[in-house]
């Protein structure tokens, strides 16, 4: 067991801690994104390449963009412009 | 009331998975063995016989002849799982054009900056490429259809959010899915019509390392490649143009 | 160690799921609760002295670690996907319909 794989367990943690125990939603959101870049990170620790591709894009990448795109608020033409 | 009962829900699910890896049923972290499992035999490629020792650059014809292990297990041996996994992607691209609410025609979208106007018409272009270069090496250096097929999507989702008049230009995207995927059940048909088994290897594999090697698996991972491109691309332009803009 | 951080992931997942009020947060607990299982699957296949399973001028193939787990957890990645999309658009035509995020707040007619 190196010292980068209980780095790695460690922050992991912390973050699903702070996905969860947080009042606003942007913040979990953005939080998300970066526990997905670690879950990758530590893909390639495990010898997995392919699956580090496929986390990296579609769980950073496109689910993120999803999430927001879905909870922002939306004007219409000619309410306040 | 309601965090102190999830508590102890949690807490006992925690106490049964102590108990699970602590028995012999899985290894401990960091010594398991292939050689008693059952990837033992697709590692070696010896289904069927026993080719002997396999020699990058010298191994002619087995029996998928694929560099990359993993591409073997996806479009070989579990070639059938793929093909419920791209089946799955179809159903959902099809639920999200049914459920979406459209409010077309009445919003608008302001102008965007000098910066995400030009960058984003610079960096499609290596997306691409990159996308492209990924699909067609699947069975030599790790990537494959999955992969490429995503990248396409989040290139079109780039110059989606840049550009608002880009959208109605893409309209083929839905001809091409029905081709891949009518390409895919195609070449499976092929292999049944010729070896007994659907999906099946029937060409001649190479080399093991060269380019043009393992038969119909660069084939079928291209056609993968573009089918799952297409669907993501269907979902994320279905999202983007119909609903309203982000403010 | 990383097998001990996917359980607590799922478990922390299963908890956002239960205590929480808001239809986009129990969604972002059931992506927690993914990543966390997808990890645990390829930490059972993973051997200390093992290499990348790609065959090379200068590897031999009894050091590879396991290739099986890797390929189901390929098709298990794309599939979460596509849930999450059609739960997001459920919960926008929620809100297009009754004006919040909140379910203590929604179908309040059906009690009279």
């Amino acid at each position: 067991m190196t010292y980068l794989d209980i780095g790695i367990s460690i922050l992991l943690m912390f973050v699903g801690i702070l996905i969860i125990t947080s009042k606003d939603i942007i913040r979990s959101i953005i939080y998300f994104s970066a526990l997905s870049m670690l879950a990758a990170l530590a893909y390639v620790l495990m010898q997995a390449p392919d699956v580090a591709l496929t986390e990296i894009v579609i769980g950073s990448g496109l689910i993120t963009f999803l999430f927001l795109f879905t909870y922002k608020k939306m004007k219409k033409v000619g309410e306040n412009k | 009331m309601k965090k102190i009962l999830a508590l102890i829900l949690l807490l006992s699910l925690a106490f049964f998975a102590y108990q699970y890896i602590n028995q012999d049923l899985i290894a401990p972290y960091g010594q398991a063995k292939i050689d008693q499992s059952v990837s033992s035999s697709y590692v070696t490629q010896s289904v069927k016989e026993n080719p002997g020792f396999i020699e990058y650059g010298k191994s002619e014809n087995l029996e998928l002849g694929a560099a990359n292990a993993v591409t073997n297990i996806v479009l070989g041996y579990r070639a059938l799982d793929t093909l419920g996994e791209v089946t799955v992607l179809f159903i959902s691209a099809i639920g999200v054009s049914i459920i979406i609410n459209t409010n077309a025609g009445l919003f608008k979208r302001s102008r965007s900056g000098f910066i995400l106007r030009v960058g984003a018409k610079m960096t499609l272009p290596i997306i691409l490429v990159v996308a492209v270069f990924v699909i067609t090496h699947g069975h030599l250096t790790p990537g494959g259809g999955f992969q490429g097929g995503a990248m396409i999507a989040a290139g079109m989702l780039l110059m989606a959010l840049s550009d608002p008049d880009f959208l109605p230009s893409i309209k083929n995207f839905k001809i091409l899915e029905g081709i891949s995927g009518t390409a895919i059940v195609l070449v499976g048909l092929i292999g049944f019509a010729t070896t007994g088994y659907f999906l099946s290897n029937f060409m001649n594999t190479g080399q093991i390392g060269h380019i043009f090697s393992a038969g119909t698996l660069p084939i079928l991972y291209v056609f993968i490649g573009l089918k799952v491109g297409s669907e993501l691309t269907n979902i994320i332009t279905d999202i983007v143009g119909k609903e309203a803009t982000l403010d | 160690m990383i097998n001990i951080a996917s359980i607590f992931l799922i478990l922390i997942g299963i908890y956002g799921i239960l205590t929480t009020q808001h239809i986009i947060k129990m969604i972002i607990g059931l992506n927690v609760f993914e990543v966390g299982l997808n990890l645990f699957i390829i930490s059972i296949g993973f051997n200390s002295e093992g290499i990348v399973p790609i065959l090379n001028e200068s590897n031999k193939i009894s050091d590879f670690v396991d290739p099986l787990p890797q390929a189901i957890v390929l098709t298990s990645i794309v599939i979460g996907f596509g849930l999450t999309a059609i739960a997001l658009l459920v919960a926008r035509n929620i809100h297009n319909k009754y004006g919040t995020y909140n379910i203590n707040e929604l179908g309040g007619k059906i009690h009279e």
